[in-house]
């Protein structure tokens, strides 16, 4: 026993440089990521020129809180808000509400075309929004939607279904068939088996495609760019890029923006991070 | 006698045929319901408007009346023709092979060194190496708009200028180093993509088989080689996939850092088709790009599913 322990604290010791090595690198890394965000932060609460000067500097005497003031007393950033977050609600809720009676159809009833349906959705996996902007915006115009959300919105549940889908139909696929032959025994309709056991049984898959959709509905640049040509729709990404034109290299102003829109951001991925992480990798990595 | 008997037997058949019929009814309205609404979105949306822009590419159209100037193949040949169009599909190899040369193996060591093992602060490191992600690209060009400016103001300057002799460099704003600039700024926001993968992936491989091997007598080095990334060979083969699609569809980034400037120095695909097709209202040249750009993904896409990813794939197309 003792020899045991012995042993294994020898291995401890033995493993201690190759452990110390990983942390010299580890928090290296992390020093780099972290940099560009510790001083948008910091700055933004010092004068421009502190700021320059010393960029990794902690904002001390005199805090230079009006860079906020300015930008929450402001309308149009609330109005930016409550635009985005129009935005995003409406892409969540319709690509969840869509993508999820797709994943239905395609994981537990079989018809006639089915793999072809599919298919042909799996297509869209190959084009962010982002390289068929051209197109997009050509057709959302002829719809007659341009400055109008849904002009927005609707693009980006189109290009957001074969991702949910796909995460969708897996998880559908591993509930077994004798649950779902249990609830057509006991007269429920195919609607109702989807409504009341599928639905409340994936809320995790569900969860994980809602993160997602959130993150690019949120995020989205170009689509509002093109189709909302009135500043008073605009969502928050065209918001600060205005901000920053109007204030150029009045980089602790402009970070004040930054780091307003980083902080609820942060937030949002501390409490969904297993939900993020568990949508990217289609629930292979836990913990 | 005969007839009524096949009369009770066509009676019941009819009764089976007529149950039957109504299930097949409720199932096809079933299916109905649950494929029409988004697959019409769909389609609206997504696949009839690339479809679309193959038609807008034999056109010369400034987006506003009719089409009807036809021109053939002719914006395909402008391009072509183009050198800063060639340029920019050469800028864009070139982030795809510093995506896969550096971006790929940096990720799989940080996977390598937080993905598994016991290591304090393992999920802290995880979120931070990852957390980049979640930020828009927007906010994420702007802050290292100020990290990289070209002038003694700028963050990597200021840092750089602690060392006597040190030059300012204008990362942003010198033909020379801007695309490494970019490439910089892309791996900060996507390696942790990646690296979440790679974590995937290594949880998949069982240790049982590197302890094997390590009894055999393998070094470190060798168990890697040999036993790790060859078992994790299915995420690896689609992490090089989606980056190599990922660095085709870079956008945001490059257009907020520099706008594919200076003088066309960082143009890729994407930024060319937005300023020469989309700003100057050259629809149909435009589209031309869309459709080169659509090409290449599609060819790529389908060859590599084909003749790389064969092999891991039941499941998505």
């Amino acid at each position: 026993m003792n020899n045991i322990m012995q042993l294994r604290t020898f291995k401890n010791i033995h493993r201690l440089p190759g452990n110390l090595g990983r942390y010299l690198i580890l928090i290296t890394l992390s020093l780099i990521i972290m940099a560009p965000v510790f001083t948008a932060v910091s700055g933004s609460l010092r004068t421009n020129g502190d700021f320059l000067s010393k960029p990794f500097a902690l904002p001390h005497e005199n805090i230079q809180w009006q860079h906020y003031t300015g930008i929450l007393e402001d309308n149009s950033f609330w109005q930016s808000a409550v635009n985005s977050l129009l935005i995003t609600a409406g892409v969540t809720v319709l690509n969840i509400s869509l993508a999820s009676l797709l994943a239905f159809a395609f994981s537990r009833i079989k018809f006639f075309g089915r793999e072809i349906v599919f298919n042909i959705l799996s297509i869209g996996l190959l084009f962010p929004v982002v390289v068929a902007l051209l197109p997009v915006f050509i057709q959302v115009r002829d719809m007659g939607l341009i400055n109008n959300l849904w002009g927005v919105i609707f693009p980006l549940v189109a290009f957001g279904l074969p991702g949910s889908v796909i995460i969708l139909r897996t998880f559908f696929r591993a509930v077994p068939i004798e649950l779902e032959d249990a609830a057509y025994i006991d007269g429920c309709t195919r609607i109702g088996f989807f409504r009341f056991i599928l639905l409340p049984l994936a809320r995790p898959a569900i969860a994980s495609v809602a993160t997602l959709q959130i993150i690019a509905g949120w995020n989205e640049y170009f689509l509002p760019l093109l189709v909302l040509t009135d500043p008073k729709k605009w969502p928050l990404p065209l918001g600060v890029m205005q901000y920053q034109g109007q204030f150029g290299t009045d980089w602790a102003r402009v970070m004040a923006y930054v780091t307003i829109l980083i902080i609820p951001a942060v937030f949002f991925y501390l409490m969904t991070e297993k939900y993020i992480v568990t949508g990217l990798t289609g629930g292979e990595l836990k913990g | 006698m005969a007839a009524t008997r096949s009369g009770i037997l066509s009676g019941a058949g009819e009764k089976i045929v007529s149950e039957r019929f109504r299930r097949e009814i409720g199932k096809t309205f079933t299916v109905l319901l649950c494929i029409v609404p988004g697959m019409v979105v769909f389609f609206l949306f997504l696949l009839i408007p690339i479809f679309q822009s193959a038609r807008y590419s034999l056109y010369d159209w400034n987006g506003f009346g009719p089409l009807q100037n036809y021109v053939g193949l002719d914006n395909y040949r402008l391009l072509f023709e183009n050198k800063v169009f060639q340029s920019s599909v050469q800028h864009s190899f070139q982030i795809m092979v510093m995506s896969l040369g550096i971006q790929l193996p940096l990720a799989m060591a940080m996977a390598l060194m937080v993905g598994r093992g016991k290591l304090f602060g393992r999920r802290l490191f995880r979120t931070i190496l990852f957390i980049p992600f979640v930020f828009s690209e927007v906010i994420t060009a702007i802050i290292w708009r100020y990290v990289l400016h070209p002038s003694s103001d700028g963050l990597v300057n200021v840092i750089l200028s602690n060392i006597p002799g040190y030059d300012t460099v204008g990362w942003l704003a010198d033909k020379d180093v801007v695309l490494y600039s970019i490439f910089a700024v892309i791996t900060w926001k996507y390696f942790g993509f990646h690296m979440i993968l790679y974590m995937a992936g290594l949880q998949a491989v069982s240790k049982d088989h590197e302890d094997a091997a390590r009894i055999d007598g393998a070094d470190e080095k060798r168990v890697l080689r040999y036993i790790t990334l060859p078992l994790m060979g299915s995420t690896i083969r689609l992490t090089v996939f989606l980056s190599i699609l990922g660095s085709f569809q870079q956008l945001v980034i490059i257009w907020v850092l520099t706008q594919g400037g200076p003088v066309n120095s960082s143009q890729v695909i994407t930024t060319f088709l937005y300023k020469y097709g989309i700003k100057n209202f050259k629809l149909g040249y435009g589209s031309a790009t869309a459709m080169i750009l659509f090409a290449i993904t599609l060819i790529f896409s389908i060859g590599y599913q084909r003749i790389i990813m064969k092999q891991d794939y039941g499941d998505m197309a």
